[in-house]
This record gives C-alpha cells, structure tokens and sequence, in this order.
C-alpha cells in the first residue's frame, strides 16, 4: 500500500535520508532497525506527511501523498514522543479526536488491556511517562485501520504492557494488518518481525527477512548480527549489497 | 478547520490572559467616559492606546498562543486533517477571541454610558475597526514569526522587535528621511512609506474621519492633500487588505512545507 520512491531528506547541512525505497505491501510486522539518529523517525514522519522530503515521492495506493490528507485515515500512527496538550485529561483527548475523526472506535478495550481507567480523568501533565505511553498507544489503536505505524512503541512500558503489547501486534497483523515498528529492543523484533529494514547513515542496509539476516552475518542472534554490521560497517558495505541483490535476484 | 477552531477558541476564551485584556479595555474606556465625557476626546484617547497596544499584544500572545499550542498542532497534524485546516483553525480561534475582547472592552462602556452622539458613533466604528484589522495582522504576523523560529526565545524577540519596529522606530527613521530629503518633492514617498506601515495606516484612518488637521500629522496631510478623505480612505482599506492577505497567504504556504 505504501511505496516509498527514492526520497532524500536534509535538515540544513545534516543529510538524514539518503536516497530510501521500499516497498511495504504485503501484509505483516515490518522492524525498521538502526541506531540512533539513522533516519528511523524521518522516515515514518515522511510517510505521515509531517515531514515533506527533498526529492523523490511517497505513494499510498498508488497515489503520491503530497498535499494530501485522507490518505491518514488509513493509518493508526504513535508517535516517537507522546506529546499532548497538557491541560487536558485523556479523556478530553480521547473525545475531541473522535469528534475530529469519527466515532467508530475501540477504545474501552485498550483502556482495560493497559490499565487506565484511574487515570482517565487526570490531566497529561500529571501522568507518568508510561502512562502518557499508554494513552498514546490507546489512541493509536483505538482505530480500526489497515497499517499502523508505531516509533518505539516500548518505551516507558512496564512489562505486563509490554507483553499485552506484544500480544496485540500479533493479533492486529493476524487480522491482516500491516504493521511497522521501530524499537530497539531486539528480542521483541525476533519475536514479532516478519521482515526487517535496516537503516544506517540514512540508506538501507539491509531488507529482508530475519532467518537469511542471522544467517548471513553468521550470527547467532539479532543482536549479535546488528552489532557485526555496525562493528563492521566499511569493508562489509559491498558483501552486503551483493547480498542484497541475491535476495532480490 | 471548523471543529479546530471551535476547540481553539474554546481554549482561548477560558484563558485568563485573554480575560485580562478585556477587562484592561473595559477599565480603561470606562474610566476615559467618567473623567472626560466628550466623545471625541474618549476616541482620540483610546486610538493612541489601541495603535500602541493591539500590536503588541497581537505579537506577543500570537507567538505565545503558537508555541504553547505546538503538542495540540503536532497531534492534530497525524490525523487525517490537513495543515491548511490545522493551522486556518487554530490561527482564527486565536484571532477571534483577542477581537471579541477588543469588541466588548471598548464597546460595552460607550454604549452603556450612552455618550455616543450620530456623529461620532461613525469614528466610534472606524476606531474599532482599525483595532481589528491591527488584530487581525499582527496576530497573523505572530505566527509566521512563531513558523519560521523554532527557538522559543527567538521567536520572542523577533516579535517584540517587529512591535517596537512598527510602533516606534518606523516613525522615527520616517522623519529622519523627510529631514535629509527636504528639499525633494516628498509626497509619494510619503505615500508610499505610509502604506508600508499598518500602524500608520490605521492612525491616519481614524484621524481622517475625525477632521482634526492638528492631529493629521505630515503623512495625514500629504495623504488628504493628494487624494481627498475618501479616496484616501478607500487606498488605506485597500492597503489593509494587503497587508492582512498577503500575510495569510504566505503564512498557509509556510505552515504547508514545514517539518514537525
């Protein structure tokens, strides 16, 4: 459904995104990966249409997502930084985004599955990190849409919601649904991940599934695979490119 | 972009700052119709503090209102509505609620004390409008400064610059030009700087009205002199049209090709 077309991003002098394609069409949990400041959040804030890309095109459905808006409505989106109004309690936020976006919602199920019925009627400036993660999450999945984009959906999670979490991405791409995901918690990647992307310096360095990326950094797990690449980022460059066409081949 | 700006304006009204500047007017005109109860001296009274604080405040709390509402416009801008919406909703809510106070403040005490004559009730309407279009233009010019600075404290002093820019320094290098090119012939000069000006532009509207040459000051007087009132009259809303679309304009296209 999303098909990015070699777009390039630069703030000022910082080259974030370099030359990026991929194609997420089929159904399933896409990871991208990469250290920090590897271009992860620019690129979903790219597909969002928050940030606009120097060059090279977004299509939704085969539609360039320039100047557009209603293409949104497909797209359940957490952001990295859960920022909200601050004088507002979260059901405040819960209802002025219905009365924006419809009412044709699920949110009682997330308010019970990540415990936040003491906390609805508090304002987000006194809610803790994790819970503000939680309203977060609940308002993005509160929406029946095809793909959902969630930029470190872990962060600040106790481990009961975690593992609620982890429970729901599955059901949701059970569901059919197309799912991509930035973390940096490797086991929930393993876990979860049907094919992985990985960015670094702003270019793909690798996308394709998990199994033939352990494999071929000869690895015995994820985080020890990430890490070769990362350990050995300039000689291993090309032998990965080849490696990449045999995928592709 | 309706049910942004309702919640805009929703927020706006119970705002204490917003409430203050209504009382702060409705003080003021209510003091100025007890202590001196000619008209037309209340509305010469009121003009230089309308021209002096509409500005100020339309720049300060516009840049305020922007950057306080920054989590609500990034929310807003991943749901399926567009920036033209997001940003027409929260600008007009903001614009709305400084013109309602400007409205109430200086009109509830006139009309209630009753001292408004036919005659002057006109320049009474003219005074209120030109505090609305400076409204209306700084406000907007608040937030294209707030878009194009991303640094709070930035954005403060560009704003507070542009204020004492407009207010006071315009004037100033103004006479400093009409003293070095005194032997010139200065009128379209004069025009033409006067239209540069919101601030002016306004002044010279109401005092156009009100007939007090004394008052007119040279840019008046050139103004009335070339055109006559009415004609005069009619470039200055003109002027004011500009001044407020071309803004609006350039603020729809920022806010369109900036990242969040």
């Amino acid at each position: 459904m999303i098909k990015v077309q070699n777009i390039h991003k630069q703030f000022k002098t910082n080259k974030v995104l370099r030359d990026i394609s991929i194609d997420f069409g089929a159904p399933g949990i896409t990871s991208v990966l990469g250290p920090n400041g590897s271009g992860k959040t620019t690129l979903l804030k790219c597909i969002l249409g928050l940030i606009i890309p120097n060059k090279g095109d977004i299509l939704f459905d085969g539609v360039s997502i320039k100047n557009k808006h209603l293409y949104r409505n497909q797209i359940g989106h957490l952001p990295q930084i859960a920022r909200f109004p601050e004088n507002l309690t979260p059901t405040q936020i819960i209802h002025m985004i219905k009365d924006l976006r419809g009412n044709n919602t699920s949110e009682d199920k997330y308010i019970e599955m990540f415990n936040l019925k003491g906390e609805l009627h508090k304002k987000m400036n006194t809610l803790s990190g994790g819970n503000k993660q939680k309203v977060n999450l609940l308002l993005t999945l509160m929406y029946d849409t095809p793909i959902i984009i969630l930029d470190e959906p872990s962060t600040g999670l106790d481990p009961v919601a975690l593992l609620n979490l982890k429970k729901e991405l599955i059901w949701q791409r059970n569901q059919g649904k197309q799912i991509i995901v930035t973390t940096h918690i490797m086991p929930l990647v393993e876990e979860i991940a049907d094919r992985i992307v990985f960015l670094l310096d702003g270019k793909i360095y690798y996308d394709g599934s998990l199994e033939s990326l352990i494999s071929q950094r000869k690895s015995k797990n994820l985080e020890h695979a990430i890490a070769s690449i990362l350990q050995n980022k300039a000689p291993i460059e090309v032998e990965l490119e080849n490696n990449l066409k045999i995928n592709y081949a | 972009m309706l049910k942004i700006f309702k919640y805009s304006l929703l927020d706006m009204i119970r705002n204490r700052w917003i409430f203050s500047y209504m009382l702060f007017f409705l003080l003021i005109t209510t003091g100025m119709v007890i202590l001196n109860g000619h008209p037309t001296k209340v509305i010469i009274s009121l003009t230089n503090i309308i021209l002096a604080l509409t500005p100020l405040v339309g720049l300060l709390f516009g840049v305020m209102y922007y950057y306080n509402s920054k989590e609500f416009i990034e929310l807003l801008l991943t749901q399926p509505v567009s920036r033209r919406s997001v940003f027409s909703g929260i600008y007009f809510g903001l614009c709305t609620s400084l013109c309602l106070s400007l409205i109430v403040g200086i009109a509830l005490p006139l009309v209630i004390s009753g001292i408004l004559t036919t005659a002057t009730i006109k320049s009474f309407c003219i005074l209120i409008a030109m505090g609305l279009a400076l409204t209306i233009i700084f406000s907007l010019m608040a937030f294209l400064i707030a878009l194009k600075f991303n640094n709070k404290i930035v954005g403060f002093g560009v704003a507070l610059f542009a204020w004492f820019f407009f207010a006071i320094l315009y004037d100033g290098v103004f006479l400093i030009l009409l003293y070095i090119f005194k032997d010139y012939p200065l009128e379209n000069m004069t025009l033409a700087m006067t239209l540069l000006n919101p601030v002016d532009l306004a002044r010279i509207m109401v005092i156009l009205n009100l007939d007090i040459s004394a008052m007119m000051g040279y840019t008046g007087a050139v103004l009335q002199k070339l055109l006559g009132s009415q004609i005069g009259a009619l470039l200055i809303v003109a002027a004011l049209a500009l001044w407020i679309s071309v803004p609006y304009w350039r603020f729809l296209r920022l806010s369109k090709i900036k990242d969040f």
